[in-house]
């Protein structure tokens, strides 16, 4: 597989980077389809080979060398350590706190880091019917730490819940495509900007006056090893 | 002991119209085939349950089949929504749809009550979230050390249809790779059907395997392909392809009634 690092980073790219990075010393993680599922696999090949992948399908330690399409696809279960019933994966592992970190994704999020993915609208009249919890609730409350990666806008980034389907006090991080968020004082404050993007930029696609740390980071550019392989993967699925 | 029979004889047989249904996969050995019989026997007035409501139940809520759906999540995996399901509960067409939903720990707590014949499951989780005041849950205290807990009533489905991989002749089914919730749907439904991929003089031990003795299965019923599009592992692949096709067809109503025509419902007449 030929692929160029000589294109800068993208904004998504380094949202990933920047997601897997979080997993350099991770245990294990609980990870749904999409961003979070390409980070952690990205983690698990550049960072930290013994990181346990785990899929709510039931595949624990997974080792896909693909993105999957979907949580439960054929690869995830034939490469994992064991596969178990959904009863047994939010019994035994979620609910009992085996599982380290969560990543998850959400089509809301409040300046607590409680996430919406039922309704946006009312719930008897919805606008838009979202898909609904999931694994979502129990995972947010039975994993040690969470990380949320949503895309920064003010679609995402409300003022208000339509919904809270998902509590945040669990939540030491959110990713997102301008910066990094973590909890100050109960809500969640600016703490790392991405390259090229101004605090200004993250406060005006937040949907409620985003507080912005003393001390704002500027994520470090995504490296030619941890973009080489993010390429490659992508262009792998 | 199950019986062993054609598909078109079991649904016949099991499914009444206006039963709870509960057609369970995750993500994994989806009974296609079998949801695509209750269409064309043209089985109305239905509770779906399921965790994951994916493009089967979108076409079952599609065509009208379902007063009621129970679930935890409702998506088209890795793709996104799921069109006609969204029509039902945003437009009420073809019909509304009155929801009762879950998380998945929930959901599988249900089910796994449902199993042990016990009238409700114990857990954390719910708490602090707005499914609390919207679905059936209730605050249970710990009788040994105080702690506040929640209890999920017990999910005991009319009737339970899930794909296997195998079966033997007496009606014995084996399914392996990722074995979702279906055991305890079995066992928590007063009747059940499996579908196989084939029947086999003896099941060989699979790693992982799960077998489910014929004794309390009511129909075993052979339907090669019949998870199809999702898959059985070792035997059929994951058409991804379908999944991302189905986003398109489901998103137009005409568009997505002829496709059932033509695809699923056209077998009915000839029969």
């Amino acid at each position: 597989m030929s692929v160029t690092t000589d294109a800068p980073a993208t904004a998504d790219e380094v949202q990933i980077v920047v997601a897997a990075r979080r997993l350099r010393e991770a245990r294990s993680v609980f990870i749904g389809v999409g961003r979070p599922s390409t980070a952690a696999i990205l983690a698990r090949m550049v960072h930290n080979p013994e990181l346990v992948l785990v899929y709510e399908s039931g595949t624990i330690g997974a080792k896909p060398f693909q993105v999957p399409l979907s949580i439960g696809d054929g690869e995830l279960a034939e490469t994992a350590d064991t596969v178990v019933s959904v009863p047994e994966m939010f019994n035994y592992w979620i609910g009992a706190g085996r599982i380290q970190v969560a990543f998850l994704g959400a089509a809301q999020i409040d300046r607590h880091a409680n996430l919406n993915s039922t309704v946006i609208g009312d719930y008897d009249a919805p606008r838009t019917r979202l898909p609904g919890a999931g694994g979502a609730p129990e995972i947010a409350t039975g994993c040690e730490e969470v990380v949320v990666i949503a895309p920064h806008s003010r679609r995402t980034f409300v003022e208000r819940l339509d919904f809270l389907t998902t509590t945040g006090a669990r939540t030491t991080h959110v990713i997102t495509d301008l910066g990094v968020l973590e909890p100050r004082d109960g809500e969640l404050t600016l703490t790392a900007v991405h390259p090229g993007v101004s605090a200004e930029r993250a406060r005006e696609q937040t949907g409620w006056p985003l507080g912005v740390a003393d001390e704002l980071a500027v994520t470090p550019e995504p490296t030619d090893p941890e973009l080489r392989a993010l390429r490659e993967l992508v262009a792998r699925g | 002991m199950a019986e062993i029979t054609t598909l078109a004889e079991a649904v016949a047989a099991l499914v009444h119209d206006g039963d709870s249904v509960a057609l369970e996969g995750f993500t994994h050995l989806i009974p296609f085939a079998a949801g695509h019989e209750l269409l064309r026997q043209e089985r109305r007035e239905l509770e779906l349950i399921r965790m994951t409501p994916d493009i089967l139940y979108d076409q079952m809520i599609g065509v009208g089949a379902a007063r009621k759906l129970v679930f935890s999540y409702a998506g088209n995996p890795g793709v996104g929504s799921l069109h006609r399901l969204r029509d039902a509960i945003e437009n009420g067409w073809p019909r509304p749809l009155e929801l009762e939903e879950h998380s998945h720990a929930g959901m599988a707590n249900r089910y796994a009550a449902g199993a042990a014949h016990l009238p409700f499951a114990v857990m954390r989780g719910y708490r602090g979230t707005d499914l609390m005041e919207r679905t059936r849950v209730a605050p249970i205290t710990c009788p040994f050390s105080g702690e506040e807990l929640v209890a999920v009533p017990a999910l005991r489905p009319d009737v339970a249809i899930v794909h296997a991989q195998e079966a033997d002749r007496h009606g014995n089914v084996q399914l392996w790779g990722i074995p979702g919730v279906q055991k305890e749907a079995v066992l928590a439904a007063s009747r059940s059907l499996v579908t196989v991929e084939r029947i086999v003089e003896a099941l060989e031990p699979r790693p992982g395997g799960v077998v489910i003795p014929g004794w309390v299965i009511d129909c075993v019923a052979e339907a090669p392909g019949g998870s199809q599009p999702s898959y059985s592992l070792g035997i059929t692949e994951r058409d991804n392809d379908f999944y991302r096709f189905w986003d398109t067809v489901s998103r137009d109503r005409d568009a997505f009634l002829a496709w059932m025509d033509a695809n699923v419902l056209a077998g009915a007449a000839a029969r």
